[in-house]
C-alpha cells in the first residue's frame, strides 16, 4: 500500500515536471525586487511590523516566487516621516532598483510618495494610506491602491446608525488631523441625510492620552458617542470613557482604527460593545479567512489586523498582476495595466476590484466588540457589500464638494 | 594658531571641496541624494552654529525658519506659480521676519531658559503648519512642488545639476558666514559668549550684538529651508517637528561647534549614517546613539575640535560658555 503510494507519488511528480517545465521567461530573467516602505522605528513600530509580516506571510505561503520568479523584499524604514520615506523611495527605486513598491503609513506619507512615484513611473501598491484625494480630486498614475479611503467605511455606517440604531443625536470625538476629518466627515454626511444630527464635534491632538477635558464636555443630550482614535489614543480611550460614566450611558461607535484587532488585545471588558465599520474583521466567518487567522496566529503569535491582511491581500495583488503578464513586470506600463485589472474574488476581507478611479470596490463590516473564549473580537453584524469610495453618490458631483476636514461638513446642529 | 597653522589648516576643507565638486558624477544616485540632503542640512546647521558656536546659545527651535522657507516653496510655487528668485527672496525674507519677532522673545534669557523659550517657539511654527489648514494643508502637506526652471543648461529637476546647485547655496552660505564670523562683528560675537560682561563694560551694545546673531541665523536657515523643499518636493509639518530641530543641534555637535565647517560635517555624518546604516539594521537608532554619547564623552568640542587639537598640541584651554 505504501509503497503504491510513493510509486504513485513518485510517477505524478515526474509526469508534472514533464509537462509543465518551467516557462523560459522565468529563467532568464533575475529575481522580482518588491521595495516595501514602512516605520520600523518610532511610533508606529507595531502597525509596521503588522504590515510586513501579511506581506511576508503571503510570499512565504508560496515559496517566496512570483509567476515563477524569485522574489526579494526590501524593507526600507522610514520612521513614520514623510521625508525619510522620500529618501527611501530614492533608495529602492535608484539603487536597489525595485520592479514595484508597496506600504507607507499615514496620509501625509502617501501624499509625498505620490508624485515621486508618478516620477519613477515605478507603480507602487497603497495598501494601507487611506487619504480619500488620492483616488479622488487628486489622482496619480502609478500609485495602485488597494487599501481603502478613509470615509469609504464611514458612509454605510452613517446609514447603519441612523436607520438600525436609530440614533438620533451624535457626538463625534476624533484625532485633528486629515484622517479623522476624513472618517468623521464621511459618518456625519451619510447620517446626518438620513435623519440623524452631529450634536457636537471635538477634536484631540493625535497622541492624545488623558480624555478627562474632552469627555467631560460631551453634551448630556446625546444618543451615542463617535470616537475615532488611532495607535496609543485607542488604547486609552475606551477605560476613560468607563470610567467617567459614560459608557453604562451613552453607547460607544467609532471609526474602524477605534477598535481594530491591533488594539483589541490591549483592551479590556471595557471595549465590549463598541460598534465600528471597516474593510476588514478578524472575526469575517468565512473558510478563507477562518485559515488565514489560523495561519497567521501560528505563524506570528496574534490575531491579523487590517494591516496586517491589506498587506497580505497586496503580496497577492502583485502575485496576480505579475501572472497575468508572465512575469515581465520590467514592462512597467503593461504591469501597471495588469494591476489596475486585478479583481481578487476570495481575499480574507472578501472579493476586492479597483473602481474607474483605482480605489478598491469592498465590503464594509460593520462590527461589534465582543468577547468569545476569553478575548474580544469584532463580531460582523452587517455586511454591506461592494462598497465604494463614493458610497450611493455620483463620483462627479461628489467631487465637486470639499475632501471632508475640521469645517466641511459644517456642524449645522452644534 | 601659530605658525603655518592656517594653511595646513586649509588642506582638508579644500581636500573636501574637490571630492564634493569633482565626485558625485561617479557615485551611485542613491548616494547622490543623500549628498544633496548632506550639503542642505550643513546649511541650517552652519547657521546654528553662528548661535551655538560663536554666541554660546543653544536653539531647539531652528526647524521654524527652515520651515518658513520650506512653506514659502510649497505655497508659493504650487498655487502661485512663483519662480526661483522670488521665493527664495520671500522665504529668506519671512525666516528674518520670524527670527526677529522670535528674537525679541527668546534673547531675553540665556542657558536652560533659552532653550525652553526657542523649544517652545518651535513649536508654535509647527502648531501653525499643522493646524492653519487653508494655508498649508495641514497634516497632508504641500506635494507637487516643481524644482526650480532657472535659465541654466541643465534642467534642475535631475539630481546631479540640483546637486551642484544645492552644493553653489551651501558654498554661499559657508562664505557669507565665513565672513561674518571673521569680521569685526563675529569678533564681537565669540566676545559676548566669553563675557558678557567684560564686552558691556567695553561699551558693546550686547542685546544688540545677540539680536542680529539671531536673526541671521535664521534668515540662513530660510534658505536653507527654501532649498530642503525643491529638493523634497514636498512640505508637511513634519519639517518643523521638534525632532528635526534636535537633529540639527546634533550635527552642530557632532562637527565641532564654533568652526562652521565642523556642523556641515556633522550634517553629512549623519545624514549618511541615518540612511546608510539603516539598511543593515533596524536598530541604527542604537548606533546613532552611540556614535552621540562617543563624541560628547570624548570629543565634546565635536569632531573638528578634536582633530584641531590633535594637529595643534594642547593649547591652553579656553573657557567653555556653559550654554
Amino acid at each position: 500500500m505504501t509503497r503504491k503510494l510513493t510509486l504513485g507519488l513518485v510517477v505524478a511528480l515526474g509526469l508534472a515536471v514533464a509537462v509543465a517545465p518551467p516557462p523560459a521567461w522565468a529563467q532568464q530573467k533575475g529575481p522580482i525586487k518588491i521595495g516595501f516602505i514602512a516605520p520600523m522605528t518610532g511610533g508606529a513600530a507595531q502597525v509596521g511590523k503588522d504590515m510586513v509580516n501579511g506581506l511576508m506571510m503571503y510570499l512565504a505561503e508560496h515559496g517566496n516566487q512570483i509567476a515563477g520568479r524569485k522574489v526579494e523584499v526590501i524593507v526600507e524604514d522610514n520612521q513614520g516621516s514623510p521625508a525619510v520615506a522620500l529618501t527611501k523611495l530614492r533608495k529602492l527605486v535608484e539603487s536597489d532598483k525595485v520592479q514595484v513598491l508597496a506600504g507607507g503609513l499615514f496620509a501625509h506619507v502617501g501624499y509625498a510618495l505620490a508624485p515621486k512615484v508618478d516620477e519613477y513611473k515605478v507603480p507602487m501598491l497603497y495598501p494601507v494610506m487611506a487619504a480619500d484625494d488620492l483616488t479622488q480630486r487628486k489622482p496619480t498614475k502609478w500609485v495602485v491602491r488597494t487599501g481603502w479611503t478613509s470615509s469609504q467605511p464611514s458612509h454605510p455606517f452613517g446609514e447603519y446608525a441612523a436607520k438600525t440604531l436609530g440614533y438620533k443625536k451624535v457626538v463625534t470625538i476624533g484625532m485633528d488631523y486629515a484622517f479623522g476629518y476624513e472618517v468623521i466627515g464621511g459618518f456625519q454626511k451619510t447620517f446626518e441625510e438620513h435623519g440623524g444630527q452631529i450634536i457636537q464635534k471635538l477634536w484631540a491632538p493625535i497622541g492624545t492620552t488623558d480624555f478627562a477635558p474632552y469627555l467631560s464636555q460631551i453634551r448630556k443630550d446625546a444618543d451615542a458617542v463617535f470616537a475615532l482614535m488611532v495607535a496609543v489614543s485607542s488604547l486609552r480611550f475606551p477605560k476613560q470613557y468607563e470610567n467617567a460614566g459614560l459608557k453604562a450611558r451613552l453607547p460607544l461607535i467609532g471609526g474602524g482604527t477605534t477598535f481594530d484587532e491591533f488594539v483589541l488585545p490591549s483592551l479590556g471588558d471595557e471595549a465590549i460593545g463598541g460598534m465600528s465599520p471597516l474593510i476588514y474583521s478578524a472575526a469575517i466567518d468565512t473558510p478563507i479567512n477562518k485559515k488565514f487567522v489560523k495561519d497567521y496566529r501560528a505563524k506570528f503569535g496574534k490575531v491579523p489586523s487590517y494591516y496586517s491582511e491589506t498587506c497580505y491581500t497586496a503580496g497577492r495583488w502583485i502575485d496576480e498582476a505579475a501572472k497575468a503578464i508572465n512575469g515581465d513586470l520590467e514592462n512597467r506600463e503593461k504591469f501597471l495595466a495588469a494591476l489596475r485589472k486585478v479583481e481578487i474574488p476570495d481575499a480574507p476581507r472578501g472579493p476586492i476590484k479597483l473602481d474607474a478611479y483605482g480605489n478598491p470596490v469592498q465590503n464594509i463590516y460593520i462590527r461589534k466588540v465582543e468577547k468569545k473564549d476569553g478575548e474580544l473580537w469584532n463580531t460582523v453584524l452587517k455586511v454591506y457589500p461592494n462598497v465604494t469610495q463614493f458610497w450611493n453618490y455620483k463620483p462627479d458631483a461628489f467631487m465637486k464638494d470639499p475632501v471632508y476636514s475640521r469645517d466641511y461638513p459644517p456642524c449645522k446642529y452644534c | 594658531m601659530s605658525g603655518p597653522a592656517p594653511a595646513r589648516r586649509l588642506l582638508v576643507p579644500l581636500g573636501v571641496l574637490v571630492l564634493l565638486l569633482a565626485a558625485p558624477p561617479f557615485v551611485s544616485s542613491y548616494v547622490l541624494t543623500l549628498l544633496t540632503q548632506s550639503v542642505i542640512y550643513a546649511i541650517v546647521a552652519m547657521s546654528l552654529d553662528l548661535l551655538l558656536g560663536y554666541l554660546g546659545l543653544a536653539s531647539l527651535g531652528h526647524a521654524a525658519y527652515m520651515g518658513v522657507g520650506a512653506y514659502s516653496v510649497g505655497i508659493l510655487a504650487t498655487r502661485h506659480g512663483a519662480g526661483f528668485g522670488t521665493i527664495l527672496a520671500v522665504g529668506v525674507v519671512l525666516a528674518l521676519a520670524l527670527a526677529a519677532v522670535f528674537g525679541l522673545l527668546a534673547l531675553r534669557a540665556t542657558g536652560v531658559y533659552f532653550l525652553m523659550i526657542t523649544l517652545a517657539l518651535g513649536m508654535v511654527g509647527w502648531g501653525l503648519a499643522y493646524r492653519w489648514n487653508s494655508l498649508t494643508g495641514g497634516d497632508n502637506g504641500i506635494s507637487g512642488v516643481p524644482r526650480p526652471a532657472l535659465p541654466l543648461p541643465w534642467s534642475l529637476g535631475e539630481a546631479l545639476p540640483f546637486y551642484y546647485f544645492a552644493l553653489a547655496g551651501f558654498l554661499l552660505s559657508l562664505g557669507g558666514l565665513w565672513v561674518i564670523v571673521h569680521s569685526p562683528f563675529g569678533k564681537s560675537l565669540v566676545g559676548i559668549r566669553e563675557s558678557e560682561t567684560r564686552m558691556r563694560t567695553l561699551g558693546y551694545h550686547v542685546w544688540l550684538h545677540k539680536y542680529v546673531g539671531f536673526v541671521i541665523a535664521g534668515g540662513v536657515a530660510g534658505a536653507g529651508g527654501v532649498l530642503w523643499a525643491y529638493y523634497n518636493g514636498f512640505v508637511s509639518p513634519a519639517d518643523l517637528e521638534l525632532g528635526t530641530s534636535v537633529e540639527v543641534l546634533l550635527m552642530v555637535a557632532l562637527g565641532g561647534r564654533g568652526t562652521l565647517l565642523g556642523p556641515a560635517l556633522g550634517a553629512g555624518i549623519i545624514v549618511l549614517l541615518k540612511n546608510l546604516v539603516s539598511v543593515y539594521t533596524h536598530r541604527w537608532l542604537l548606533i546613532l546613539g552611540a556614535a552621540y554619547i562617543g563624541t560628547i564623552v570624548y570629543a565634546p568640542e565635536g569632531i573638528v575640535g578634536a582633530v584641531r587639537r590633535l594637529a595643534e598640541g594642547p593649547a591652553p584651554a579656553p573657557a567653555r560658555p556653559e550654554a
